[in-house]
């Protein structure tokens, strides 16, 4: 169970990776997506769920079936996940951000001054240069 | 779905004492089962009768659609691993051909490599193996038979944790290229949770679970922080056990929590950390012993 969380069910946990790397351009449109026996094995997982998995993206159109060939990423597939991420972003990350500001009594404008202050760290540390 | 293993109302009972007690299952072909259970919950009895060497008090059982007792047909399909399976005096090597001569689907091939991963060499005495080793000669007679139906009951006494991850590698490996019916009993639940479909729980002689094993993950957790959150996160939940330490407490709720509620737990200061199979299974002491409880709903009520 290579790297994978107790509390999720495995094939949710499976499809998420492989949505991730759609994401993030690890899997192009167009690229073969392992299939349920190479996911079972790096995963070390029953095979039948490394399948759930996989047959989730099918069922989202992520991925699609060439007869005898094995699953394909589809095209558009990258958009549509960093879309729905960008959906998600501010119910993820900006909420848990304010609850935990609110805990520690750190008003907006600290919180504002850090998230620039932060940004400009990564920023300049990948680009060489202050963005911020 | 297609039973490989059907076992209707099995009961077995040893003089004053019941081992199974109206146990009724269902096996589905070609998928890989964790029979689970504390030690003397009844499932090495289990595994007995369904391989034949041992007779029900009452119930009826069928491997591959006939009762598997003295019917050569049925046993030349399955396999059985005991725990600490006994060998005549002969060499590694005599054993395998033994086997091989048995087995109609036995792989050779399979046999020598699986020799080679735990490094068993065919020259040696059985008798002079350590115990680890002659586990690892039952896996691999076990996998290389190639059974369409294969019991493992503990299959690994002595095998340390790299021999036991090779025994689950390549039994997964093996599996993906031929499925089969596979029924593997085992106390170190938590390394062998992801290689099952199916997980059936015994307690006492009875099957107080059976599920999908995916289904389990996150089917339970553990709630701990300040007593008043915790009380107010699991008020009209099903809770399992409460724990209470000063101000802090913990308790175990049972139902697959939602995004939403997971937010909510996190702005209440509560951690929250999912119960893993095993401990799971450790629980099973509370579940009622009643068919019904297959269904985890309810569980604890």
């Amino acid at each position: 169970m290579a790297g994978l969380d107790e509390g999720t069910p495995l094939f949710a946990q499976v499809a998420e990776r492989l949505a991730a790397e759609i994401a993030d351009g690890g899997l192009a449109e167009g690229d073969r997506v392992p299939s349920t026996n190479e996911l079972a094995a790096f995963y070390r997982i029953n095979p039948a769920t490394a399948a759930k998995g996989i047959n989730l993206l099918a069922d989202d159109g992520l991925v699609e079936k060439r007869r005898g060939v094995g699953m394909f990423v589809a095209d558009g597939a990258r958009q549509r996940l960093l879309a729905q991420r960008r959906e998600h972003f501010v119910e993820r990350y900006v909420r848990p951000l304010l609850t935990e500001a609110t805990r520690l009594g750190i008003d907006n404008g600290e919180l504002i001054t850090a998230i620039k202050e932060c940004g400009h760290e990564q920023f300049s540390d990948s680009r060489g240069g202050a963005v911020v | 779905m297609t039973s490989a293993i059907s076992v209707a109302g099995l009961t077995r009972r040893y003089r004053d004492q019941v081992a199974l007690d109206d146990v009724s299952l269902e096996i589905e072909a070609g998928s890989i089962t964790g029979l689970l259970g504390r030690n003397g919950a009844g499932k090495t009895t289990l595994l007995r009768i369904l391989a034949g060497q041992e007779f029900p008090s009452s119930g009826s059982v069928n491997v591959l659609g006939a009762p598997p007792a003295e019917n050569e047909q049925v046993l030349r399909r399955m396999m059985f691993v005991r725990e600490d399976q006994a060998y005549p005096d002969i060499r590694v090597g005599a054993a395998l051909r033994a086997a091989s001569w048995f087995y109609p689907n036995w792989d050779a091939g399979l046999a020598d490599s699986l020799m080679a991963d735990f490094d068993l060499r065919p020259t040696k005495a059985i008798k002079r193996l350590s115990r680890g080793m002659r586990s690892a000669l039952g896996i691999v007679i076990g996998l290389a038979a190639r059974a369409e139906v294969t019991l493992f009951d503990e299959p690994y006494a002595g095998l340390d944790a790299v021999a036991r991850q090779v025994f689950y590698d390549r039994l997964l490996a093996d599996y993906a290229e031929r499925p089969r019916t596979i029924l593997l009993s085992t106390h170190l639940i938590d390394e062998a949770a992801a290689l099952f479909e199916t997980v059936v729980v015994i307690d006492r002689g009875r099957v107080v679970l059976e599920a999908a094993a995916d289904s389990l993950r996150g089917v339970a957790t553990t709630v701990s922080g300040p007593v008043l959150a915790v009380d107010e996160f699991t008020a009209g939940r099903t809770v399992w056990n409460r724990r209470r330490l000063g101000a802090q407490a913990s308790v175990v709720t049972v139902g697959q929590l939602d995004e939403a509620s997971r937010a909510r737990a996190r702005s209440l200061g509560l951690d929250l950390v999912p119960l893993t199979l095993q401990q799971l299974v450790v629980h099973a002491d509370g579940w009622p012993a009643a068919p019904e409880a297959a269904n985890l709903e309810g569980v604890g009520a």
